[in-house]
């Protein structure tokens, strides 16, 4: 079990280890008071994971650029 | 005289020109004539002299033609001429009147045909990938879910419409768009100023730094494409710290970039599958974990509550486990009246027999045997047998003290001899006896003197006779004389 927090965690992150405490738990030879941290851990894990789900927001931006090609700012797209 | 002009001989009338008018003539034919021409050839020997502009040489079997390109053309060639090359240069005719020659003034060049086009892309790509750009260690993988996605196309048009469509099906992601010119001479150096302008966004910046690029275009010819085979390109992709998506083309279109992107794809929409997961599958994923995770704990809790309750049948009953211990004190709490009983009566038969031997005559016999050897003891103890010895040793105590009293006045009377015999020696030997036969000692000071000198030096003067001393010319010394040894007169004599 890494000790990262699970709230600073990737989705990335978040997923591989929670595929990892299923196993665990799944393969029952760790002891009781263990296991039932797993199950905590596991349950932050699945809630960071279904967070960064629902993170799926759509926000389209053009990077706006000067006459040299320098960008000088976004301006949103819409309608693509 | 006249036959010496032969200005009027048949067929010699034509005017003439000057060496200057007749090459400016040629030259206005030539400028006139071939103001814009396009000339298929192979390059053979190229120079790039330090002033910037391009010479070079057109060839075909039978014919060569000089090529020039002025320094500000020759940057802006959309191919760089190689010696070898078969192109077609498009420019004017010019001559060189100083020289007597002509020559093409290129104002671009471009590859003839796509063979010749595609041999060159061949040696760029060797190039390239000698020079270790195509590595497969350089490939970064792609974040699984990248947070914001940059991407360089055509800000419109059909591609970055497919990426954000498919996105959105997909997970939708926050979507930076670097707009391109995607053909043309000024594809090249935009597509390299945005790999290289999102690699220069600061995380967290105000424009959030992409953690994934795609570089996009629909399908073209080898000639629209051409822009992504560029070297700046392919250069600005090897150096990007962020991972690339290259979608360029159609799945049949092979540009450098695809050679050295992260990851190629064939078509924009699948840059888009490439870029992102699909939400709902990891929706149903993390459920599906979740339920797992249930299902596990209760199964492992369950097997437990098993284990346990097996444990348990096993367990021998708690009276089970006492009964025999029980029995062995009951038995024990039956005999211990009947021991104690004994060990009393054991006890009670040696204490009867030890105290049998106890009996006041017997201590009372031990006690006049005890007088009867007092009394015979004192009997033995007579007075006077102790006096007389006492009288014997106080006889040998007198005898002794008598003996020690005649030694030591014998002793006494030795030594007084002795000191009278040497009372005299020292009178006879003492100055004193000479003082009575008429000598004198002076002395100086309180000091014996015994030459005129130190008596000249002394301030008074003393001289002692046998009878006293007297001072000379003062009045007489402190007695002083009495502390001196009288035994310093020894040196008189």
């Amino acid at each position: 079990m890494s000790d990262k927090k699970v709230s600073e965690m990737s989705f990335e992150q978040a997923m591989a280890e929670l595929e990892t405490v299923v196993g665990q738990l799944e393969r029952g030879d760790v002891p009781l008071e263990e296991s039932i941290k797993l199950y905590e851990r596991g349950a932050a894990l699945k809630k960071r994971c279904e967070e960064k789900l629902k993170e799926a927001e759509e926000k389209v931006a053009a990077i706006t650029l000067d006459g040299d090609g320098n960008p000088t700012g976004t301006k949103a797209v819409e309608g693509l | 005289m006249s036959d010496l002009f032969e200005d009027n001989a048949p067929g010699q009338n034509a005017p003439e020109f000057t060496v200057s008018e007749i090459s400016g003539a040629v030259k206005k034919v030539i400028e006139g004539e071939f103001g814009h021409v396009r000339v298929r050839g192979e390059i053979g020997r190229v120079s790039r002299p330090a002033s910037g502009h391009l010479y070079f040489d057109l060839k075909d079997e039978r014919a060569v033609i000089a090529a020039v390109s002025w320094k500000g053309q020759a940057a802006r060639l959309a191919v760089r001429p190689e010696e070898g090359m078969e192109v077609i240069a498009t420019g004017r005719m010019t001559t060189f009147p100083g020289q007597s020659r002509y020559q093409l003034i290129v104002e671009n060049i471009e590859p003839a045909g796509a063979g010749a086009l595609m041999a060159m892309l061949e040696k760029r790509r060797k190039a390239l990938q000698a020079e270790g750009l195509f590595d497969p260690e350089l490939k970064k993988p792609l974040p699984y879910l990248p947070e914001v996605i940059g991407v360089i196309t055509s800000p419109s048009g059909a591609v970055i419409r497919d990426i954000l469509h498919r996105l959105r099906d997909r997970f939708p992601r926050k979507v930076l768009i670097w707009p391109v010119a995607v053909q043309g001479q000024k594809c090249a150096p935009e597509v390299t100023r945005a790999i290289e302008g999102f690699n220069a966004l600061s995380p967290g910046g105000s424009m959030p730094r992409p953690d994934l690029l795609i570089v996009a275009r629909g399908g073209g010819s080898v000639e629209d494409l051409w822009g992504f085979n560029e070297e700046s390109v392919i250069r600005a992709v090897a150096a990007s710290d962020i991972p690339l998506i290259s979608a360029v083309g159609h799945e049949t279109d092979t540009t450098l970039i695809d050679y050295v992107s992260d990851k190629r794809s064939p078509t924009p929409t699948a840059a888009a599958e490439l870029a992102v997961p699909v939400r709902l599958d990891l929706l149903a994923w993390v459920g599906e974990q979740e339920g797992r995770l249930a299902r596990a704990l209760s199964q492992s809790i369950g097997q437990r509550g098993q284990h346990l309750r097996d444990l348990a049948r096993a367990l021998p009953k708690l009276t089970s486990l006492t009964e025999n211990a029980r029995q062995r004190l009951d038995r024990a709490s039956e005999q211990l009246p009947a021991a104690l009983r004994l060990v009393t009566q054991k006890r009670r038969l040696h204490l009867s027999e030890v105290s049998a031997a106890v009996r006041p005559e017997a201590l009372r016999r031990v006690l006049r045997e005890a007088a009867a050897r007092f009394d015979e003891r004192r009997a033995r103890l007579v007075p006077g047998l102790l006096s007389r010895d006492m009288m014997r040793k106080q006889e040998v105590l007198q005898g002794t003290l008598s003996r020690l009293d005649l030694t030591s006045r014998n002793q006494l009377a030795r030594w007084g001899r002795k000191l009278d015999g040497l009372e005299r020696m020292r009178q006879t030997l003492g100055y004193r006896q000479t003082l009575e036969r008429g000598y004198a000692v002076v002395r100086g000071d309180g000091d014996v003197v015994t030459t005129s000198k130190a008596a000249a030096k002394a301030s008074a003067l003393e001289i002692e006779f046998a009878d006293g001393r007297l001072p000379v010319g003062g009045s007489p010394a402190k007695p002083r004389a009495k502390s001196k040894p009288p035994t310093d007169q020894g040196s008189l004599f």
